[in-house]
């Protein structure tokens, strides 16, 4: 037992380097900042680099270019920032640039409450990219979770060849608690895998019966390219709809089909629970509390704890939902993730109960809601 | 050396373009300097120059709007021995404005070619951010309301070390070209040419008057000697390697057993420059001290040198899940400041609550015993209030002792900053 008190931002920081990021751009945004100045920290002194960017654009442009030079590399921000992401985010996910992304989400819509902590980004995260392609989102809870997500989130970039968001929230990141040292043992780590000499060396060419493309570093012996535009796996601008639609269909594959390998979630349930509960983000710590409550009065109610909210987890939430009479799912926003809920539920009634005022959900609204 | 270009993709522009002058004219330059392919990364902007990154056979990039200068930042950063070459267009440098400035500022090794057209060719010759106010543009009449952007001047005045102005079509392209990319710093080049497919079909304009004209704005081309400085890789290296180790997080271990049952969680009300926010992070510590789970978060305005300063803090036996307080065990009252912000909760506390206050303020109704201090009586300055207050609490023997007490002091402080908060906790703990 080392017992540390540690904060949700620092430990995204130090599960970053922990996961061999060598260089992060940020631009200072409550509540996201203590992660940049953290990454200040950590970074210059052992040869990475952290730079401040003239604004989110050039943070998240820094980043895409130190990755396709072959840094592993990572931003933070917060919703205002996200949207000014938005456009880089494309790229990233067009041009298959490994990159985690964190937004520590604040209360919206704009500018709205910088020390208001929310979920109001989630369906943003998700869809805030022109093409509608599908990207990884993973929900801490806790501090802990903070620095373990990190690094998972690292190895998922690296090896799906994208971005990956971290939907912290000002509720998880600006929270000091304790944590056990001793218990951040984090996942092996990984690197993307680079193209072997004896291959053909084009920059959008996976191995065959694979579908990430191997990769060719920027700056490296042989010549890379990267480009935004419709490409081949040549890397040229094509219009040829075959070589397009593989490409997309192929980006589009690489994450469904794997999501079963990186399905993060906490289930508390018994074989014949009638309700299920499920949450994600710092919701589920009121959650954990109010379980305990519903049960001790006779309530049949198991708990559902997502981390990997995109892509949907359909398999393992099928699975969960299966033998329940109800659903209740509760967020920090106006419905956002039970819409995900609702089209995997079936005839299983789904309620819902959202608020948007800047506090945390408290345990007894939801004993509340889940009874009623 | 032999060529970089790429022979399976010849350029495709308009005939006549200025570009396609400027692809053969960065060729015979990287032949000059006898670059590689390998050693060179190329990265493009939007707009038919855009397209520059394909004709060569280097590294390439190719990316959004106005943004090529940021992933030319992480590149160089990345990889210092690359020759990292931007092209843009005047398009590329009005949207992509704040980038440029920086870039004059940063001073990174990157050479950023220009490609002066004066209009948006591939969007069909809309004015840009260089267009006269005379010319003649697809924007209709809007382009006689801006004034056109020199950004030679531009970029001077915003710290380029290195920035040069030349024809596209002229001779000094390849020396210019030479020369900037040379140049162990961020460099400029505004190449001006025609785009005859847009710009040059509705304005008459010829490569004498452009010539002219370069030369009537007077720019001595090459190295800014105010703005020369060391270059920003080298830079941030130098200091990096001289930034202090970073600091392992705290940690704190079990002393003693705390004197609590259940969770308890407690208020700090404050007002700024009282250390809020220090004190809950020792009341923390101390919890620590005592095998607690804690969690800590602050509450204060975004202006921090006035106004009010609450942190909540949460004690357990037991892993914390929601870390809202709900009731709180203990409050404690510093400045009118905080009491204000939190004052529906009072008449909510419970007779088994403590409030540990100022005697100084008044509280709204409350059942909770309230213990009275009368700091200025004991002569303790408002930036101890909340640190003795939490002494009281000790003294108490709710939640913490004086052992972890003076745990969480010597985790947070050091040296005679130590030294004063302990006597403090002495003084109220009659030690
Ligand atoms: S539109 Fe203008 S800039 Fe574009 S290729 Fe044609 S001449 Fe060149």
């Amino acid at each position: 037992m080392t017992q540390c008190f540690l904060e949700g931002n620092e430990a995204i920081a130090r599960g970053a380097v922990a996961a061999g990021c060598r260089f992060f751009a940020g631009y200072p945004i409550t509540p996201a900042t203590s992660i940049y100045q953290q990454m200040l920290q950590l970074l210059p002194p052992s040869g990475g680099v952290c730079m401040q960017g003239e604004d989110e654009i050039a943070s998240i442009g820094f980043c895409l270019g130190a990755s396709m030079a072959g840094l592993k590399a990572m931003t933070a921000t917060s919703g205002p920032g996200i949207s000014l992401y938005s456009e880089q985010i494309s790229f990233a996910i067009g041009g298959e640039i490994p990159l985690v992304v964190v937004d520590v989400q604040r209360l919206g819509p704009s500018t709205g409450s910088a020390t208001k902590g929310a979920d109001g980004d989630i369906q943003f995260l998700r869809w805030g990219n022109s093409g509608g392609m599908p990207v990884i989102v993973l929900a801490p809870v806790d501090v802990r979770d903070c620095y373990l997500l990190t690094m998972q989130a690292f190895n998922l970039a690296e090896r799906y060849r994208c971005p990956v968001f971290i939907a912290s929230n000002k509720e998880i990141g600006m929270i000091r608690e304790n944590i056990d040292l001793d218990d951040l043992i984090g996942p092996a780590l990984e690197d993307r895998k680079l193209c072997p000499a004896d291959h053909p060396g084009s920059p959008f060419t996976p191995l065959p019966g694979e579908n990430v493309p191997l990769f060719l570093p920027l700056g490296g012996e042989r010549l890379s390219r990267q480009t935004s535009s419709t490409h081949g796996e040549d890397g040229y601008i094509t219009t040829d709809p075959a070589v397009i639609e593989a490409g997309i269909l192929r980006m589009q594959e690489k994450l469904l089909s794997a999501v079963g390998d990186f399905t993060f979630y906490e289930y508390d349930g018994a074989a014949n629970d009638s309700i299920l509960l499920l949450v994600y983000g710092v919701t589920s710590r009121a959650a954990k509390t109010a379980v305990r409550e519903l049960r001790q009065s006779g309530s049949k109610v198991a708990l559902l704890i997502l981390k990997t909210l995109y892509p949907v987890p359909e398999e393992c939430i099928r699975r969960h939902l299966q033998g329940k009479t109800k659903v209740v799912v509760i967020e920090m926003n106006l419905g956002q993730y039970v819409r995900e809920i609702e089209r995997l539920a079936g005839d299983t009634p789904v309620s819902f109960y959202g608020r948007m005022n800047g506090e945390l959900i408290n345990p007894k609204i939801i004993v509340e809601k889940v009874r009623s | 050396m032999t060529s970089l270009l790429n022979r399976q993709r010849p350029p495709v522009f308009c005939p006549g373009c200025a570009h396609e002058v400027v692809v053969r004219g960065l060729d015979q330059t990287l032949q000059t300097l006898e670059l590689s392919g390998n050693q060179v990364a190329i990265v493009s902007d939007i707009g038919c120059s855009g397209l520059f990154d394909t004709f060569f056979n280097t590294h390439a990039f190719h990316g959004l709007h106005g943004r090529a200068l940021t992933y030319a930042t992480g590149i160089k950063m990345a990889r210092p021995e690359l020759k990292v070459i931007v092209i843009m267009g005047d398009g590329g440098l009005g949207i992509g404005g704040a980038h440029v400035l920086s870039s004059c500022r940063r001073n990174l090794d990157i050479t950023l070619l220009i490609l002066n057209n004066f209009n948006y060719g591939m969007t069909g010759g809309q004015c840009s951010a260089t267009t006269p106010t005379t010319g003649q543009t697809s924007s209709g009449f809007l382009n006689e309301l801006e004034a056109p952007l020199d950004i030679c001047r531009v970029a001077v005045a915003a710290g380029a070390p290195y920035v040069d102005r030349t024809m596209a079509t002229g001779k000094a392209l390849v020396d210019s070209l030479v020369q900037a990319i040379r140049y162990p710093g961020f460099s400029l080049i505004d190449i001006w040419g025609l785009c005859p497919g847009r710009y040059s079909k509705r304005n008459r304009i010829s490569l004498a008057q452009m010539e002219e004209e370069i030369h009537n704005r007077g720019l001595a081309g090459g190295p800014v000697a105010v703005n020369e400085r060391e270059e920003y890789s080298a830079h941030y290296h130098r200091l990096a390697r001289s930034a202090p180790a970073a600091s392992m997080p705290m940690v704190a271990a079990k002393i003693c057993d705390a004197p609590i049952g259940a969770r308890s969680d407690v208020l700090l009300l404050g007002s700024a420059g009282q250390f809020i926010n220090t004190v809950g992070e020792i009341l923390c510590l101390a919890g620590m001290s005592g095998g607690l789970h804690v969690s800590q978060k602050n509450d204060y305005p975004i202006t921090v040198l006035r106004g009010h300063s609450i942190a909540e803090v949460v004690l357990d036996r037991e892993p914390i899940d929601y870390t809202g307080i709900g009731s709180p065990a203990v409050v404690l009252c510093v400045a009118a400041e905080g009491v204000a912000r939190r004052k529906k909760m009072f008449s909510t506390l419970p007779e088994e609550a403590l409030v540990v206050k100022d005697s100084k303020l008044s509280l709204p109704e409350t059942r909770a015993k309230v213990i009275d201090i009368d700091f200025s009586e004991m002569k303790i300055r408002a930036s101890e209030q909340a640190l003795a207050a939490l002494a009281v609490v000790a003294r108490e023997g709710i939640l913490l002792n004086y052992e972890m007490l003076a745990a969480g002091l010597s985790l947070r402080y050091k040296g005679k900053m130590f030294e004063e908060a302990l006597a403090v906790a002495e003084r109220i703990c009659g030690r």
